[in-house]
């Protein structure tokens, strides 16, 4: 206080000259991803923690299941058809649970302060699906590693490695989004625990990540082929291990989704500041 | 207590006696308000504009009326206390000035603009102190300030120096680079503050800032926001239960009470109207509502609860 007189010290005092139009989403989508990475940045200990359950998937269940051959994956090692299915789970189980982030964010009073700032609501969302989407790259690379290491054969093309990185991002967040889009209808971090427990799960077995859709029940099928995670792994799959392939179609439908999602859980956020 | 003479005083326009000189502060604080217009597209840039103007504002929670029939004219480069206990409606008024929620249009206006039908332009207008003691934890102090200056548009070249200054102006700058999540609360409520004032907000919105706060730490709240009105003009919109503050920081002051305004005037004004002399804001304030402010109401201490919860976690 008694460093300098106060209109010296008052240096942001002065007034900015705010953006408007449209270069605002893109500003705002910026800033909340540098935020995001800085807070990653901070506290690491939960990418370490998050890298166990993809490698033992790949270890035990994956070893195990490649030498009983007890799922039919044609020509493809079933470690090799397993590990682009990790990816895309692994990512999904980080996503899932962005909801409750942004409620916890709500309960702290730092959502409600966000929101009276010139952001626009997709922007603060993005922000979160952008942060999703980082922590599941740093998952994927972790299971790309140690793929790797057990010896299954991938692509060292960096054009497809550079479209698996679209998909996962693509990937965690149409998921972030979706656990959003539920916050904002439940309202309560507890809902919304359970909802994420009750989801993540059969979004998991009634997609492709374990096994081809041809040996599963009729029944699921159809559920198969609108479950999103789906076509994440048959795109990571094709540009991977070089099976299935629908590309074009894979990224449409992801693309898709996350523009679907990002819109909803947007239209959904103000409700929590309520 | 007696209706009719609370319409009486909300009706007629506030009485505005040169309020920055009884603070001793810049008397040409005020006069410098427009010269902040410039980046204010919607904005005729005219002195007579009111801060905040809400006219007949009405927020229902389903049967539950919270804010009732509400005006409120705040004046630019005033400071303007909405008092009330904990309950009364100020935490829901002060969210549907912000745009938190949802008002039809015409009801509330800042700067002339109409928080209904733009309220992004509004939000440009804007600084705001929660009643909550917020700051995002898994950032360091500096971190937390500097979103803000981004997210108000400073521009990169000048952000590094802007909020550095903010920080220094609220004591933070020996604390910046540690995260915020080892704060204690008084700093918390200062940083805030930081993130308030970096973006040189025409109207600072403060809900209870001082709630929860020890009394050296509310001194130094109401210091550092004395200070930056003094070197800007800011108008300043706060609510609180404390009289004393009130009654010491406070241009002008409207009492809230079961979702109403019951009466509006300066301190003294409000002061001399019981007729007795030596009488309080706290004699004014059951005066005008027949009830003390230690009387929890329906909503309880609710409130106030989630602030200590939130302090609890921040630490």
């Amino acid at each position: 206080m008694s460093v300098a007189p106060v209109e010296q010290r008052l240096g942001f005092a002065e007034p900015v000259a705010l953006r408007t139009g449209w270069r605002v989403l893109p500003s705002r989508i910026f800033t909340l991803c540098v935020v995001e990475l800085q807070k990653i940045r901070h506290d690491r200990t939960e990418i370490y923690t998050r890298a166990i359950q993809p490698v033992l998937w790949l270890a035990v269940y994956g070893e195990t299941f490649t030498r009983i051959r007890a799922i039919p994956t044609g020509k493809v090692p079933y470690l090799d058809y397993l590990a682009p299915g990790i990816i895309a789970q692994s990512a999904m189980f980080i996503a899932i649970f962005y909801g409750i982030q942004i409620i916890w964010e709500r309960d702290a009073g730092v959502l409600t302060k966000l929101l009276v700032t010139p952001t626009p609501r997709a922007a603060l969302i993005t922000g979160k699906a952008f942060a999703a989407g980082v922590k599941a790259l740093i998952q994927a690379l972790v299971v790309l590693v140690f793929a790797a290491i057990l010896g299954v054969g991938m692509t060292a093309n960096p054009l497809k490695l550079l479209g698996v990185a679209v998909l996962v991002v693509l990937g965690s967040g149409f998921f972030s989004c979706l656990s959003m889009s539920i916050a904002g209808i439940v309202l309560s971090r507890d809902r919304l625990m359970g909802i994420g427990q009750a989801i993540t799960m059969p979004l998991f077995f009634s997609s492709t990540a374990l096994y081809p859709i041809s040996v599963m029940p009729g029944w699921l099928q159809p559920i198969t082929r609108v479950n999103p995670l789906t076509y994440e792994v048959d795109g990571l799959r094709s540009l991977l291990i070089g099976t299935g392939g629908h590309l074009p179609l894979d990224f449409a439908v992801l693309f898709g989704a996350t523009v679907l999602s990002i819109t909803a859980a947007s239209a959904l956020l103000p409700r929590l500041a309520r | 207590m007696s209706a009719s003479v609370d319409n009486a005083d909300t009706n007629a326009p506030p009485p505005v006696a040169a309020p920055a000189q009884a603070r001793g502060s810049d008397p040409g604080a005020a006069d410098a308000d427009p010269g902040l217009n410039a980046n204010v597209d919607a904005d005729p840039g005219s002195g007579a504009v009111p801060a905040l103007q809400c006219t007949g504002l009405v927020y229902a929670f389903k049967q539950f009326r919270a804010v009732d029939e509400v005006d409120l004219l705040v004046e630019p480069g005033t400071v303007y206390g909405l008092l009330g206990p904990n309950g009364a409606g100020k935490t829901t008024a002060i969210r549907a000035i912000t745009t938190l929620l949802p008002v039809p249009p015409r009801m509330v206006r800042v700067f002339g603009i109409d928080a209904a039908r733009d309220p992004m332009a509004v939000r440009r207008l804007l600084g705001y102190v929660p009643q909550q003691l917020s700051a995002d934890s898994a950032l360091t102090g500096r971190e937390n300030v500097a979103m803000f200056a981004r997210l108000f548009d400073v521009p990169s070249k000048r952000r590094a120096a802007r909020v550095a200054s903010a920080l220094d102006a609220v004591g933070l700058s020996d604390a910046a680079d540690r995260m915020a999540g080892t704060y204690s609360g008084g700093m918390i409520r200062r940083l805030e503050l930081a993130q308030a004032l970096v973006s040189a907000p025409r109207l600072l919105i403060l809900d209870e800032p001082t709630i929860g706060l020890d009394p050296i730490a509310r001194a130094s709240v109401w210091e550092r926001i004395g200070e930056v009105r003094a070197a800007t003009g800011m108008t300043v919109f706060v609510t609180t239960h404390y009289m004393d503050e009130a009654d010491q920081y406070c241009d002008l002051i409207s009492l809230m009470h079961r979702a109403k305004i019951r009466a509006t005037g300066t301190p003294a004004e409000l002061k001399a109207s019981l007729g007795s002399p030596g009488a309080t804001l706290e004699d004014v304030f059951r005066h005008y509502t027949g009830d003390t402010l230690d009387e929890p109401t329906r909503e309880g201490f609710r409130d106030v609860r989630s602030t200590r919860r939130t302090a609890a976690r921040l630490r």
